[in-house]
């Protein structure tokens, strides 16, 4: 542990240049507000650096009491340090998709988008359980902002609909975390993680948790708030939302739920289970239906996220890191994926599916990399979807094959949505004359969709880098679970070689213990 | 070296696709072609070393992949004799393919993309068949289906076009959820997904038992069936098939390298490599006789019916691919990538031949607008004619033959010799053989022989009355050529059109696939389907080669070996009979058994069939979920009511969208947190 306070001055950073934002005129504004994004992000990379893998479990803590209970603690995991990583990766990138498309009082907006980005690193450095909470909530004000502003022209419902939902599970969180203090007598995250809390308050408090992180998740049926917040938020909007905002959700489950209630999480894991189905087929042939672009995707999101809970409840190695890996590549690609929305949507106005078509023609650079995207995004082996949606699937069918097979019918549905969406835009004959007149990638939109291919295939052919400093965490996550967790529907057992095979078909010839009883 | 082979062609289409307006198109051309060549001239090598006995099994470590607990798999190439078969059938085909594109694409305007998809496309299938774990198989496999996908729709203005590429893609996915779970469940049982240790450990597993979705099922035979759901969808079988006959929206050269010599091979390469595991599981290779057997005669009764002459070309590759499975399936894996390898030669041959055909008719691919050809385009012709020779199995017992005759007639034995269910795939082959005969040799007269028929083509048509400006000086121009206007005043059919001969970098490949349609059936038949040449040749490809099976193949029955011969001969008069000797006769036959041939014609009502059962309702409960779930109860019930009940009922929600209502929800909610703190502060 280096004495340099380098996760506070992370936090600062953006906090100093919003107020600065505030102040500055509009290209002033843009300057400064990717300056400080870039200086994140090469904050983040040292943090990478010196992360110790297979060191000790928290790193470059800090910690300063201020009054009462409450302490300002920092630190970090694996699974904290890959989720901060992504947000300052993304970041930058926002802060230049709105470079053109934001007009108006740019400095609020950029001050947002820095606040938005300390408090989301906030909630994965918090090790104070009321700081992570300030920070969790404090998310959703600038987001709320960014959507009734700047957004379109059902904003206000739409920013209204996402607060609704998401406060309204919180409360019910934050009552669950006094009562969690009063229990156990400290606000400390690494201690509150190996209290033993009793069975059945487990229950409930897991109940209250899982009430606020399905909202962020989001989960069927409490997703309905996505969809609306992705179609009236700004580009930049949707992709820090996709990217970062709906992995607190999952980060939620791994950090609290899962290592502090573990007996109600195997007790409850069927809920899990029953909601992350339904959410894969239900969602999937929804998006197979829109006809607006950023809906379609945001059902997609819904649909991946399922994913991630019913990887996460898988609780063995694979489940988890696969899920994981789901995060942090959906964080990636959905966030290009908006951001190939926004590229078309700037130049057109609409996000009308119809009114696109032929695109191949005149922006073949453009096409190429949202076709990249779009592979990632189904999970071709070679992009980063694979990695996690196999992994996860994988930990999955360790637990149950029913959930891993329906799980496994969003491969085909998720095919089938964006590939019909690809074609609808980017193929057929060029006939419209504005379509005609929208030209290839700017070298801005360029150096948005490089770096975000390059994450994309790097962690599709070599996520070791990724899963490295994780590993060590999940691990620490399955020992805790391990007493818990029942056993996976498999039940192999083996036979006596030969002797079934002559047997004919099915039948439960070679199952040793029975077939011993009947003869 | 075997970097070389299998990274040249990926370093290609990279140069290829993305350097293409910097390099050009001539060099984006050059760079794929010649990468595949120097691959196709490493493969060889190393085919032959195995040929001679000399080659030994290697794997090479190239990365780490992924390890997650216990699951671990690195990206790694793996060389023995099956490998190496692949190798050479892959670059060969591939290397040619490419050449031939030179002459076929000539007036595409996006010729460099074409060249890096084709690239790409080898480049997947060679990490397909170099896997030494389950999922570097299955980046291979999706690898490939997504070049499949891209240059199916090549021509991606077309609608048509896209809408295969699309079918492709999504039929071959639902092979693929058979093909992930399978590799989930050989993890479970097994722990591993590299493929030496599973197909060691395999043989200790049979008889156990799993619970697979509530069921108790045989492990060995559920991981079988799992995975070989896979190769049905890569390699079109009964049921997953629908995506390959679309699939010729793609320009024929892909036809011929994808959708006929390698890519949709792959399944049965996958059952090959595996067959240590359904060796364990007599019921998964029941089931793989069954479905191939069922393929090879559904697929061939559709090609006697088809005018399309790339389709009848498909079908006929869904029948062949067919005979592979059914060999697998009776255990006769040598004889099944027999078949594979002699297949990919006169197969790539017949469609790049059909590839000519439809160049020198201006696109016309319909078969009724054919006719008297070989007078025009003869190098086409023999090309075609030894392809036919060579899918029909002409041959002498024990003497000489063409490839397919040694490779075809390997599988019918052996099925014949390996008894029981296989002994009822031998007669369903022997019907086939006459199927194929009768469709190939149909092609074959319609096409070649005969009067032409061309005028009532719109190609043609267009052809002759578009291209006077474009081609003023004619080659054929002349005398020849004033007949011909004057002929077709009078109706000889040919509307004053001349089919020209294809240039020399399509007939190059015509000729070397010739060779191989004429020889590879003589030349390694003893290394792929004799007991003991065989036995060594396979001893280093942990493929299992059964030597009793094959030695019982060798002493069947002489009416056995002969009746495949015979079929032949009579699917041959039949259709001399029906198309040159009495055209009217297919006429009246479809006229007697309209309904027969509707059933046929109709592709047995496949995509009709799907097309309710699945793409309808998936829309409509897409729809339904949407309106009725997401709009209709979630929110009408959730969010919206919340608020219409805190602003005190329906009459203000009007007020709804203006967003006011939510303020008064929004004012609650602080209430709420209120209380919280409230509590908070007490509790602390």
């Amino acid at each position: 542990m280096s004495g340099f306070p380098i996760l506070s001055l992370m936090l600062a950073v953006p906090v100093v240049g919003a107020i600065a934002c505030l102040f500055a005129g509009d290209r002033n504004a843009r300057l400064i507000a990717l300056a400080a994004t870039l200086v994140d992000l090469a904050l983040g990379i040292m943090l990478w650096a010196q992360f110790d893998i297979g060191g000790a479990q928290w790193q470059f803590t800090e910690r300063a009491d201020l009054f009462g209970r409450f302490q300002w603690a920092l630190g970090i995991d694996g699974l904290a340090l890959m989720l901060i990583m992504l947000s300052v990766f993304l970041m930058p990138l926002c802060i230049l998709a709105s470079w053109d498309a934001i007009k108006q009082r740019v400095g609020l907006y950029m001050a947002m988008f820095l606040i938005m980005q300390t408090v989301m690193i906030g909630v994965f450095m918090a090790q104070d359980l009321l700081l992570f909470y300030i920070f969790f909530e404090a998310g959703l004000i600038p987001m709320y902002f960014i959507i009734g502003i700047w957004g379109g022209a059902n904003r206000k419902y739409a920013a209204f609909k996402f607060f609704l939902y998401t406060l309204l599970g919180s409360v019910l969180m934050l009552i669950a975390m006094i009562a969690m203090i009063a229990e156990a007598g400290t606000t400390d995250i690494p201690t509150l993680m190996s209290y033993n809390f009793p069975v059945e308050m487990q229950t409930w408090l897991w109940l209250a948790f899982f009430a606020s992180l399905a909202v962020k998740m989001p989960m069927w049926p409490v997703h309905t708030w996505l969809p609306d917040a992705h179609v009236q938020a700004p580009t930049a909007g949707s992709m820090i939302l996709a990217g970062v905002l709906l992995k607190l959700g999952g980060y939620g489950f791994v950090r609290f739920m899962m290592p502090m209630f573990p007996d109600a999480s195997a007790q409850l894991m069927w809920i899990v289970f029953a909601l992350s189905m339904v959410a894969v087929v239900y969602t999937s042939l929804v998006a197979l239906v829109q006809s607006d672009m950023k809906k379609l995707i945001a059902y997609s999101s819904v649909a991946h996220m399922a994913i991630v809970t019913a990887g996460l409840f898988a609780f063995n190695q694979q489940g988890i890191e696969g899920a994981m890996i789901v995060m942090l590549s959906h964080g990636v690609v959905s966030a290009a994926l908006f951001f190939c929305v926004g590229v078309i949507y700037d130049r057109l106005h609409t996000r009308e599916i119809d009114r696109y078509g032929g695109l191949a023609v005149n922006m073949p650079a453009y096409a190429l990399f949202f076709m990249l995207f779009t592979m990632a995004s189904i999970g071709l082996p070679g992009t980063s979807g694979f990695v996690g949606e196999f992994l996860s699937i994988a930990g999955i069918y360790e637990a149950s094959s029913w959930v891993a097979f329906i799980c496994t019918t969003g491969i085909i549905l998720g095919a089938a949505y964006m590939l019909y969406l690809y074609r609808r835009i980017i193929f057929g004959e060029l006939t419209k004359d504005d379509v005609k007149a929208m030209p290839d990638l700017n070298a801005r939109e360029w150096a948005i969709t490089a770096p975000l291919a390059a994450v994309a295939l790097w962690m599709g052919v070599y996520p070791e880098s990724f899963l490295a400093p994780m590993r060590g965490d999940v691990t620490a996550v399955v020992a805790r679970l391990a007493p818990a967790k029942p056993a996976g529907d498999a039940h192999v057992s083996a036979g006596k070689p030969k002797a079934a095979a002559a047997e004919h078909g099915a039948a439960p010839a070679g199952d040793a213990p029975r077939a011993g009883g009947s003869q | 070296m075997i970097q070389a082979i299998v990274f040249l062609p990926l370093l290609a289409a990279i140069v290829a696709g993305l350097g293409q307006r910097a390099i050009g198109p001539f060099a984006a051309k050059l760079v794929t072609t010649g990468a595949l060549f120097a691959s196709c001239a490493l493969s060889w090598p190393i085919f032959l070393s195995f040929v001679t006995g000399s080659g030994e099994a290697s794997v090479t470590t190239v990365l780490h992949w992924v390890s997650s607990g216990a699951l671990e798999f690195n990206w790694e190439l793996r060389i023995d004799t099956l490998t190496a078969v692949m190798l050479v059938v892959i670059t060969t085909v591939s290397s040619l393919v490419h050449l031939y594109s030179w002459g076929y694409m000539e007036e595409d305007p996006d010729q460099p993309r074409f060249f890096a998809y084709l690239s790409l496309f080898t480049f997947a299938m060679l990490m397909l068949v170099t896997a030494n774990n389950l999922v570097q198989m299955f980046f291979g496999w999706e690898g490939v289906g997504l070049a499949s996908y891209l240059l199916i729709g090549f021509w991606y203005k077309k609608p048509s076009a896209n809408a295969a590429a699309i079918k492709a893609f999504v039929v071959n996915r639902v092979g693929d959820l058979g093909f992930m779970l399978g590799i989930f469940g050989t993890f479970l049982v097994f722990g591993t997904v590299s493929i030496p240790d599973i197909l060691h450990a395999a043989p200790g597993m049979a008889g156990s038992s799993i619970s697979f979705m509530g069921m108790r099922l045989d492990t060995m035979t559920i991981l079988c069936l799992l995975l070989f759901i896979g190769a049905m969808g890569k390699s079109a079988q009964l049921g997953l098939h629908t995506w390959l006959p679309d699939a010729m929206e793609g320009p024929t050269p892909v036809s011929a390298l994808i959708h006929a010599a390698t890519m949709v091979t792959a399944g049965v390469f996958m059952v090959c490599r595996l067959s240590p595991m359904f060796e364990t599981a007599p019921v998964a290779q029941g089931v793989v006789m069954f479905v191939g057997a069922a393929t090879c005669f559904f697929a061939a009764t559709v090609a006697t019916t088809q005018w399309d002459i790339k389709r009848v070309i498909a079908y006929s590759t869904c029948s062949q691919l067919g005979y592979m499975f059914f060999a697998a399936g009776a255990g006769a894996y040598g004889a099944a990538m027999f078949h594979l390898f002699t297949h990919a030669f006169f197969k790539a041959l017949l469609f790049l031949g059909a590839g000519s055909v439809i160049h020198a008719m201006h696109h016309e691919q319909d078969m009724r607008y054919y006719g008297n050809l070989r007078k025009h385009i003869p190098i086409t012709y023999w090309a075609m004619m030894l392809g036919t020779l060579a899918i029909t199995g002409v041959g002498i017992a024990g003497v000489v033959g063409f490839a397919g005759f040694y490779s075809k007639d390997g599988i019918l034995e052996a099925a014949f010799a390996s008894g029981g269910g296989g002994v009822v795939a031998f007669w369903v082959g022997i019907f086939v053989a006459f199927l194929t005969s009768f469709y190939s040799w149909r092609l074959v007269f319609l096409a070649f022989y005969g009067k032409p028929r061309w005028e009532r083509s719109e190609h043609i048509q267009h052809a002759v009355h578009g291209d006077h400006h474009d081609h003023p000086s004619d080659e054929h121009a002349g005398d020849d050529h004033a007949r011909a206007q004057h002929q077709d005043r009078h109706g000889d059919g040919t509307a004053g059109y001349h089919p020209h001969e294809s240039p020399l970098s399509m007939l190059i490949p015509l000729g070397v696939l010739s060779l191989g349609a004429v020889f590879a059936g003589i030349a390694f038949h003893k290394q792929f389907i004799y007991p003991e040449e065989g036995a060594t040749f396979w001893a280093g490809s942990m493929m299992a080669f059964d030597e009793h099976l094959m030695h019982a193949a060798h002493v069947v029955p002489l009416w056995v070996k002969w009746t495949p011969f015979t079929v032949m001969a009579i699917g041959l008069f039949l259709a001399w009979n029906s198309y040159i000797r009495n055209t009217s006769l297919p006429g009246r036959f479809v006229a007697q058994f309209k309904l027969l041939h509707q059933f046929l014609y109709n592709k047995w009502y496949f995509d009709e069939l799907y097309n309710i059962l699945f793409v309808k309702p998936a829309f409509a409960i897409g729809r339904f979920f949407w309106k009725k779930g997401d709009e209709g109860t979630i929110d009408r019930f959730g969010p919206d009511g919340a608020a219409a009940l805190v602003a005190g009922g329906t009459r203000l929600a009007v007020r709804l969208q203006s967003g006011y209502v939510y303020g008064y929800a929004f004012v609650m909610l602080l209430g709420l947190v209120g209380f919280a703190s409230w509590a908070m502060v007490k509790f602390l």
